[in-house]
């Protein structure tokens, strides 16, 4: 396959996109928690500008802005490098949500359009992840097996809900109880996912790290949330966006992000382990 | 199997239901009262009735917060380190409150067709607060939108019955003449440069409406005898109602108390 022949700098390469990718779901929380959104009112330009005047919320936006441009310029180069499903996916999505960052600007934010763009930014992380992932264990050698569980997909699917689901609650259109109870649902998911692996391949590496990483950062997740939650109660009345509530906010998106990513990369690593090493072994129960 | 796909779809199903997002402050979504020609009416000062009162505030002063303009040094300085409290709430030395909005809600005759005034109301944009924090307009009546300050503002209304704009004025820009069409109470503004920057609009389809001041009065001249459900309005103690029937000439007086 293409992908098990490409040399580490692409490796690298990937590495490197798939960071920046996750700067730009950080930038993206903070101009959402900072409520800078709206704070530069044209697209493409910013105040008619290239760059701005870096005063109060326009520092987020434009911030936000222009790591965007340059996950796009990479993600340009990656699809071209590549030139596989998978990249030129990814491109197509960075690409759309650069229009529909335009929509929310020129718009006004119609709310699903703010929706769209916090999700599609999540997805377009998982696909990125998945390059890597790609890049990874293609380059390990290891052959795709049979599809054993949807386990992991299913924690991925559940994740990708409550980002939903979290996107809405931010912006109104559904109760913090709907995220809350998906939270449960997802978590118990996760668990499923992550300790069914970890009951049967406990001796294997490439399957074990990646589980135990979902599950400590979907568990940090749910703190992260009951903190970005309580902060919401305590500074309801707060006349501007507080520290507290910024960082929990950003931090919750974040590592809602890594979650989405882990489990993403959890259920491609199952679905390429090669059949003898996702195998049950002296006895071990059967993924699902 | 499938049946463990089939309950991650519901349970997907489920938590996806919409369950209704936070309500806008209390919104009357009736049309405009266009700015007809010469049919318009004036309200009639001299042989109308009038409605006076004013708000007060009832229980323990509370304490508004010091707002941090570190963002923005140029907004900063326009408060010499005095620090600009909010204006949430601003209760006045005689126990009233101010910005709250006082307008006639119901009662006057629908097919009556009031005459928007030629004056201009202003919101400037001055020390990175909107001023006057309140103001009421009626439906097509200017508003004159300015930035007095030396750094930039976008002014961002949240209408739910008018249409939505965000615009941005940098300073020295020259001001921008805005309307609205349709009848709304209230019409959040915010600036997003400054997110502590925030103003209400309440934009009503007649010229019987008032904002409390300095001592927390209103006054309502010129009505047409008739029974009036008279409303206030604050932005965080929300809206209080009160009926009232006003003769030709008569003056009646109608007090809202607010709990804190």
């Amino acid at each position: 396959m293409h992908q098990t022949h490409v040399g580490s700098v692409l490796r690298r390469y990937a590495v490197v996109l798939a960071c920046c990718t996750f700067g730009l779901v950080i930038a993206g929380a903070l101009v959402t928690s900072n409520d800078a959104a709206l704070s530069v009112p044209d697209w493409p330009f910013s105040w008619g500008k290239l760059i701005p005047a870096m005063e109060g919320g326009i520092r987020y936006e434009f911030a936000h802005r222009a790591t965007a441009f340059l996950v796009a310029i990479l993600t340009t180069i990656l699809a071209i490098w590549m030139r596989t499903r998978l990249a030129w996916t990814a491109l197509g999505l960075v690409l759309a949500q650069a229009v529909l960052g335009g929509v929310v600007v020129r718009f006004v934010t119609p709310v699903w359009s703010t929706i769209a763009h916090a999700c599609l930014a999540q997805l377009f992380f998982a696909v990125v992840v998945a390059i890597v992932v790609n890049l990874y264990v293609g380059e390990a050698g290891g052959l795709p097996g049979g599809f054993r569980s949807p386990a992991p997909v299913v924690a991925a699917v559940a994740l990708f809900a409550q980002t939903i689901l979290g996107a809405a609650v931010r912006y109104g259109v559904v109760l913090p109880v709907a995220h809350i109870a998906g939270a449960a649902v997802a978590t118990i998911l996760v668990m499923w996912a992550a300790l069914s692996i970890l009951m049967q391949h406990m001796e294997n590496v490439t399957l074990r790290r990646p589980a135990m990483v979902l599950l400590t950062i979907t568990f940090s997740q749910v703190f992260l949330g009951i903190g970005a939650y309580m902060a919401r109660i305590v500074y309801a009345a707060a006349p501007q966006p507080m520290p507290m509530m910024i960082w929990f906010s950003v931090a919750h998106v974040a590592v809602g992000s890594l979650a989405f990513g882990a489990a993403v990369a959890l259920a491609m690593i199952v679905y390429r382990q090669p059949r003898s090493e996702a195998a049950p072994v002296n006895g071990g129960i059967v993924i699902a | 199997m499938t049946k463990i796909w089939m309950g991650a779809v519901l349970a997907g199903s489920l938590t996806l239901i919409s369950c209704g997002g936070d309500k806008p402050p209390e919104t009357a979504k009736t049309e405009a009262t266009a700015p007809a020609g010469g049919a318009a009416a004036m309200p009639d000062e001299a042989n109308g009735g009038t409605v006076t009162g004013k708000v007060a505030f009832a229980g323990e002063k509370p304490k508004m917060a010091t707002l941090d303009m570190s963002a923005n040094p140029a907004c900063e300085r326009a408060h010499k380190g005095s620090g600009q409290k909010s204006e949430e709430v601003v209760v006045n030395e005689n126990g009233t409150l101010k910005y709250t909005f006082v307008w006639v809600k119901s009662g006057l005759p629908a097919d009556k067709q009031w005459a928007v005034p030629t004056s201009t109301m202003s919101l400037d944009q001055n020390g990175c607060m909107y001023k006057p924090h309140m103001i009421g307009i009626m439906t097509g009546q200017n508003i004159e939108v300015k930035n007095s300050d030396p750094t930039n503002h976008n002014i961002h209304p949240m209408p739910t019955v008018n249409a939505d704009w965000n615009e941005s004025q940098s300073p020295g820009q020259a001001p921008m003449m805005k309307t609205f069409a349709r009848q709304e109470v209230m019409i959040p503004v915010k600036c997003n440069v400054h997110p502590w920057m925030r103003s209400y609009i309440g934009v009503v389809g007649h010229p019987f409406f008032a904002v409390t001041g300095d001592d927390g009065t209103f006054t309502i001249k010129g009505l047409p005898p008739g029974t009036y459900v008279i409303q206030t309005w604050h932005e965080k103690y929300g809206p209080m109602e009160q009926t009232v029937t006003v003769g030709a000439k008569e003056s009646k007086t109608v007090d809202f108390s607010y709990k804190g």
